[in-house]
């Protein structure tokens, strides 16, 4: 044990860590390399898994429902990176200054964060309804008569982005909030005197000063959409056709509908490793590992 | 019952969501550690109604001071994953639920399954109490592996008679002829003609379902469910596709059927509000209108009538399609295999259970029970119409969704939901599940 160097830097020795390792060991890293495995075989959960080499591993390839569901991951990451993000910045900075209305109203736009993802598909189902919901009112409003939302591949794909970002949007508001309360005032005091306007406040000291909380919740929002799944199960099934079925909820599907646990393992190993290269690729483009202060001359 | 399977898929997929998928789906009781033969373990879906009556069953046997059985229940989905990878393990059950048809074969081809044939031989009145068209649903390779349980739930079209008034439709229609003329008087009248709940597909799979038995016959289904090479393919097969979307261009199911919701009673509340003139659903649809809507049937405006006559079809119009019954069987690794199946082989068939399911408004598929169909319970005239049915019908088709091996039913379910979106050509769905089933 390496407590010699540990208590010479003044840090807890290893001992203190050993029981986060061995949860850590047990319920992420032996299930990861369990899902390997499995990855190799044939496995219905009833017959022992049978080795079959790389059988499901070529069937990826052959299988247009995976090309389509990757696609369909990547674009709802892309368009939840960029719609959370547009609104939560600028709303968490906003929201971060003091004041009665702000606080009320700060207070009710954080509600979708107090409730679970499954309430909250449940509820966006009903609203969206097109026959007793909101969907039929609305709907005429934006040209579908019939407020065939959800019901149209079209449309459904929009819904669920939406959907979704209505759930996490509160949650990285919170974050840009927090961020932007923690910015110094002396920097605003400074530009104020230099005769800076509010946009460019905003732009040459808010937001390079909010640059990690960019990259924090933009590595949240990138894993968190590769693996969203509960909302998409509920709301639409995937469906109509196939238009909403993303990578997780066809992994989902593989293996606890069709009992085929081999394949679905073999794609959940694809997730897990788009999902750590992407987090690793934002955090090394971004420099977010240096952690440089922005503070300059602070 | 596939009622629940259905009703709580939502439930279902919020356990899910927390991750508790298998933990939390023990019901009751917690499965005991492995006994002697003394014990037997008995998963059986959670149905609050059901579940009593299968409990007065199990404490009926128990107190015959034999071996004791225990009875536990599970949600839908988490059974079925439970079930799956539990079953010859020493903590998995003695008698359990199943589906029969291709669900069970699964279990059978495992090994996992002991076979009742020779016990049901040796009581010949037991063996001729049940339907045989619904015992054959659990006969798989000709071997008995599984009791019908539950009751019989065929499909048939349940309709609003106040929004079939208003259009002029006096009689409910036996021809499908007399069924499209049926749909555009609806329509002309300003009435969705039928409510379909098609966001879940095997709402959607009821038409193709009756389409290819009317028009080909019980065979052509039978093919694809023996794996025949080619099945998919039959003429029969992409005609009854067609026929789908034929109504579908007709809008019979509105425009917005593929966001409808089965689970929270979208398709229903279409029906009963007189918004949409019927529905196609199975026998469970009265139970479910009842408690959701009891108004409706109050005021005595709902009508039932099976699915038509197809003209020039091979299929004889009597065939019904669903689910004939739910199963038990018996786990061939079970320390007690006669006292299991001596269970079921009584047990299922004593007028006490027969009393108890009828007043929760399920009938089970046993013979000689006329009078007590039609004297029991609320739903007594519904009761015998499907208690008729059934054992007027030459062949009782299982949905197919439940007949077909998992990974293929998926597949179908996915395809099918693109003929109704047309996505799909009725030549590209056979295709397509041509290269699936091989």
């Amino acid at each position: 044990m390496s407590s010699a160097t540990a208590v010479r830097a003044g840090r807890p020795g290893f001992v203190w860590v050993a029981p986060a390792l061995t949860f850590f060991g047990l319920f992420a890293l032996l299930p990861m390399v369990v899902v390997v495995y499995l990855s190799f075989t044939a496995y219905d959960g009833l017959n022992p898994p049978q080795w079959v080499g790389l059988e499901n591993w070529t069937r990826l390839g052959a299988d247009p429902l995976f090309i389509e569901t990757l696609r369909l991951s990547f674009l709802l990451t892309a368009a939840s990176w960029v719609l959370q993000t547009a609104v939560a910045l600028p709303l968490g900075v906003w929201l971060a200054r003091r004041g009665r209305s702000r606080a009320l109203l700060a207070a009710i736009f954080f509600i979708p964060l107090l409730m679970s993802s499954a309430a909250i598909a449940v509820l966006w189902g009903t609203l969206l309804d097109p026959n007793f919901g909101l969907a039929s009112v609305l709907g005429p409003l934006v040209g579908i008569d019939d407020g065939n939302i959800i019901g149209d591949s079209r449309y459904a794909f929009a819904a669920v982005i939406l959907v979704i970002g209505w759930q996490y949007m509160p949650f990285h508001t919170l974050l840009y909030q927090a961020a932007a309360r923690a910015i110094p005032v002396q920097l605003y005091e400074a530009a104020r005197i230099d005769g800076a306007g509010r946009w460019r406040t905003f732009r040459s000291i808010t937001v390079p000063q909010l640059r990690d909380t960019i990259i924090t919740s933009g590595v949240l929002i990138v894993v968190g959409s590769m693996t969203t799944f509960e909302v998409v199960l509920i709301l639409t099934g995937g469906g109509p056709g196939t238009s909403t079925r993303i990578l997780p909820l066809h992994m989902y599907l593989e293996g606890f509908r069709s009992f085929d646990m081999g394949y679905a393992s073999a794609l959940a190993v694809v997730l897990l490793v788009i999902g750590t290269a992407l987090s690793l690729f934002i955090a090394r483009v971004t420099g977010y590992r240096k952690m440089a202060s922005q503070r300059e001359g602070m | 019952m596939s009622t629940s399977s259905r009703v709580r898929r939502t439930l279902v997929a919020a356990a899910l969501a927390t991750g508790l998928a298998v933990t939390a789906a023990c019901g009751t009781a917690g499965p005991q550690e492995a006994g002697g033969g003394d014990e037997l373990r008995l998963w059986t879906l959670q149905n609050e109604g059901i579940n009593t009556v299968q409990q007065a069953a199990v404490d009926g046997f128990n107190a015959e001071g034999g071996p004791q059985i225990e009875l536990t229940t599970y949600l839908n989905d988490p059974y079925k994953s439970a079930l799956q990878t539990a079953i010859g393990s020493p903590n998995g059950p003695d008698i359990f639920y199943n589906w029969g048809g291709g669900n069970l074969k699964g279990y059978v081809d495992a090994g996992q399954v002991a076979d009742l044939t020779a016990a049901l031989d040796a009581d010949p009145e037991v063996k001729e109490t049940f339907i045989p068209q619904v015992l054959e649903t659990g006969t798989i390779d000709g071997k008995v592996t599984g009791i019908p349980m539950q009751g019989v739930q065929p499909l048939s079209f349940f309709y609003n008679k106040d929004a079939f008034a208003e259009a002029g439709v006096t009689e409910f229609p036996t021809t499908w002829t007399g069924f499209l003329e049926a749909v555009d008087q609806l329509k002309a009248a300003g009435i969705q003609p039928i409510a379909l709940a098609g966001a879940q597909t095997w709402t959607s799979m009821m038409y193709p379902e009756y389409f290819l038995d009317r028009i080909g016959g019980p065979e052509k289904f039978q093919a694809i469910a023996d794996g025949e090479p080619g099945a998919w393919r039959d003429p029969a097969v992409i005609e009854s596709m067609r026929m789908v979307q034929d109504l579908v261009d007709r809008e019979a199911f509105g425009t917005n059927f593929t966001a409808v919701d089965y689970d929270n009673q979208a398709s229903q509340a279409l029906l009963t509000s007189g918004r949409a003139g019927m529905e196609l659903m199975g026998s469970w649809q009265v139970t479910s209108l009842n408690d959701n809507f009891p108004d409706f049937l109050e005021q005595d405006k709902l009508g039932w009538a099976p699915f038509p006559a197809i003209e020039g079809g091979a299929g004889d119009p009597a065939n019904v399609i669903g689910n004939p019954s739910n199963y038990y069987s018996v786990s061939a690794g079970s320390a007690n295999v006669e006292a299991a199946t001596e269970f079921l082989m009584n047990g299922m068939t004593s007028p006490e259970y027969v009393q108890g399911m009828l007043e929760k408004g399920q009938v089970p598929a046993l013979t000689g029970i006329e009078d007590q169909v039609a004297s029991t319970g609320p739903f007594a005239d519904f009761n015998t119409y499907t208690y008729e049915q059934t054992k007027a019908a030459p062949t009782f088709v299982q949905s197919w969704d439940q007949a077909l091996p998992a990974a293929e039913a998926q597949t179908m379910l996915t395809n099918l939901s693109k003929v109704f979106t047309k996505e799909f050509t009725p030549e590209q769905f056979a295709d397509a599940m041509d290269t699936a089933s091989r």
